[in-house]
């Protein structure tokens, strides 16, 4: 499907406010159609794989708003300064030019399943045989009384890579000497369960060198999290005395946020802050609550091929599916992504379809070559997709152990890119 | 942690299969003395040894694999040693059995012994050379009859390609399958056998990388062999 007039016209209506009547895309194409929303780790990796190995035989559409993708894995090393932004980000290109996939950069604002079909806000229509939802997360409205998304200017969450990224490292680099950098934690589930504790890291890491008077406080609804005897040590090893943890047990629970005077209050307890780094509770992105898949905050799935429970024509990949035990990581989505992969093809094409086979790791940075990682096997049971096996870093393993870690998340990040994107 | 959990499984299995156990990894000295003259040529023990061909072997029990300083070890073993090979009678019993199940590509070309006895014997001699024997780490009763080569059989199955390609996703999370390797090697383009024996030793928990070990544990002999099937043809 290439850009024709009538999808040209469209754009131009839409842009004007004057559309009269959708544009409908791919309608004779005569090849089965998938339509992937969300260009992420599940997203990319799924429509990648399904146009790679039915070798064209599916019509593959992506729907992704941005032009170019920046990783929320290993963007906690930007703001510890091992990597560059532009080091994260990755274009769609290749997925179009080396696979056919058809990208299309357009929010998506509406599933129709009965017809089975998706609307852009650009005005299209996209018709689907099958439909992945890969959006991410999205956050849930009040959950930190003081913060929505209209203030994450002032106090940013940071948790989709990218500009909020870029600023948040640019207010820390701003606090005054002596300044405290606050960070409210989310509550479970959430994406990339180490993801706020590397962030603390690697702030630590950026204070020690830039601002080493200052001081790290967390507030945090959880009594426990992951990795956390690994970050706990290194904290004490590589930060003496700079961060601050307040669980549950202490109010780290009752927060509330005020953007004008720069406060945090936990448990009623106000504290001047310099930034603060609101992690709200999350919910599955927004387009998944609008295709009705979602119960509650998520999308329940089946173990087995990551369709949804709701409706056995779409499949929710990654942080907006509830699957049971795998974690909201890219390397989970990634890897559901290719049992999706397989399963939309067999039901397309009648490919063979062999048992899914989930795995994940997540690698930590604590501080410069001290890297931890996690991991485990899954497999798809009646119920929920189950853990069979796993790891985890031990706590005083040597030097040269955590330097080897941490050179293999970084072979780890160029071949899950690779993975997604080539 | 997984490897233990891995290992105590397999000799779980040999146990079963009535294999037959030496009740301690002792050996006879005298005897491995006179094989170590295999060994000799490259690797000097005893007082005053130094590093020649191959690094020398005084107190290699209990050591990090890639310990002796200044010797240029292969990618391979210091890749091994990064990721925590240790040298006690397990390891080293594997090693002497076949170099290449613990260390792709080592640069000792030596294509191992398959006698218990022998190795026993010959592991008797140089543990003499170790510093400490109170500190040696003797080898659990069962350890030393871990067969850890690939059985003739296993390494006989045809896989097939087309599956290893489907099995093949589970790697490329991973590993680049354009062959470039920056922190987490290639694995494209092995010869068969490395890749089957390789894998085997990662799942028998000889070589110590957990992530390796517990993707290893789930793949079955057939499994093994069409994604070595796979990785050798990948351009």
């Amino acid at each position: 499907m290439r850009l024709n007039r009538r999808a040209f016209v469209g754009t131009a209506a839409a842009a004007t406010g004057v559309l009269s009547a959708p544009v409908v895309w791919g309608q004779d194409s005569g090849r089965p159609r998938v339509v992937v929303i969300g260009g992420g780790a599940g997203g990319a990796t799924a429509a990648r794989y399904i146009a790679k190995d039915s070798d064209g035989e599916i019509d593959v559409t992506l729907v992704e708003p941005t032009r170019a993708y920046y990783t929320c894995f290993f963007s906690n090393l930007y703001i510890g300064g091992f990597r560059e932004m532009d080091s994260l980000g990755h274009s769609y290109g290749s997925l179009a030019a080396n696979h056919g996939i058809n990208v299309l950069h357009d929010w998506a604002v509406g599933v129709d399943r009965d017809a089975k079909t998706v609307t852009t806000a650009g005005g299209y229509t996209l018709p689907y045989d099958r439909l992945v939802l890969s959006p991410g997360i999205d956050f849930v409205d009040g959950a930190v009384p003081g913060w929505d998304v209209t203030v994450q200017d002032r106090m940013p969450h940071a948790y989709k890579a990218g500009s909020q990224t870029e600023l948040l490292k640019a207010q820390i680099m701003e606090m005054p000497e002596g300044g405290t950098y606050a960070m409210v934690a989310p509550p479970n589930p959430y994406r990339c369960p180490p993801g706020p504790y590397e962030r603390v890291s690697m702030v630590a890491h950026l204070l020690t060198e830039i601002n080493p008077t200052a001081k790290i406080l967390i507030a945090d609804p959880k009594q426990n999290f992951s990795k956390q005897a690994l970050f706990q040590e290194g904290w004490n090893r590589h930060y003496p005395g700079m961060i601050e943890r307040v669980g549950p047990d202490f109010g780290g629970d009752m927060v509330e946020v005020d953007t004008d005077a720069m406060t945090l209050s936990i448990d009623g307890d106000v504290t001047n802050v310099d930034v603060c780094n609101v992690i709200p509770a999350m919910k599955a992105g927004r387009i998944a609550d609008i295709a009705g898949v979602t119960e509650g905050n998520w999308a329940p799935v089946n173990p087995e091929d990551m369709s949804s429970t709701m409706d056995e024509n779409i499949y929710v990949l990654g942080d907006s599916s509830s699957q049971g035990d795998m974690p909201k990581s890219g390397y989970a989505a990634n890897s559901q992504a290719k049992a999706c992969a397989m399963a939309v093809r067999g039901a397309l094409t009648g490919s063979s379809v062999f048992p899914a086979r989930y795995a994940n790791t997540c690698w930590s940075l604590i501080a410069p070559n001290d890297g931890v990682k996690v991991g485990a096997t899954y497999e798809a049971t009646e119920e929920k997709i189950a853990s069979v096996d796993g790891f985890i870093s031990q706590t005083g393993e040597t030097d040269e152990v955590r330097e080897a870690t941490y050179v293999e998340s970084l072979g780890w990040y160029d071949g899950i890119v690779s993975d997604m994107f080539t | 942690m997984g490897a233990g959990m891995a290992r105590s499984a397999v000799f779980g299995i040999l146990l079963g299969l009535g294999t037959s156990l030496h009740a301690d990894a002792g050996g006879d000295a005298e005897r491995g003395a006179e094989l170590y003259g295999q060994c000799v040529a490259c690797h000097a023990i005893g007082e005053g040894a130094t590093d020649g061909i191959g690094p020398h072997l005084n107190g290699i029990f209990d050591r990090g694999a890639a310990h002796s300083e200044g010797f240029p070890y292969s990618e391979g073993f210091e890749r091994a040693a990064a990721t925590g090979l240790t040298w006690d009678y397990d390891t080293l019993d594997a090693f002497i059995e076949n170099p290449r199940a613990v260390v792709t590509r080592t640069r000792m070309t030596f294509r191992g012994i398959r006698d218990q006895q022998d190795r026993d014997d010959l592991l008797a001699y140089i543990r003499q050379f170790s510093a400490d024997p109170q500190n040696y780490p003797e080898a659990a009763p069962t350890a030393a009859a871990v067969d850890h080569s690939v059985a003739p059989e296993v390494l006989a199955i045809i896989g097939d390609p087309a599956y290893g390609e489907y099995l093949s996703g589970e790697c490329t999370s991973c590993h680049l399958t354009s062959g470039a390797a920056s922190g987490i090697p290639s694995i494209t383009r092995w010869p068969v056998d490395t890749f089957v024996i390789a894998m085997h030793a990662y799942k028998d928990g000889v070589r110590p990388h957990p992530v390796m070990q517990m993707m290893a544990q789930r793949l079955s002999n057939e499994e093994i062999a069409a994604l070595a099937a796979y990785f050798e043809k990948l351009e």
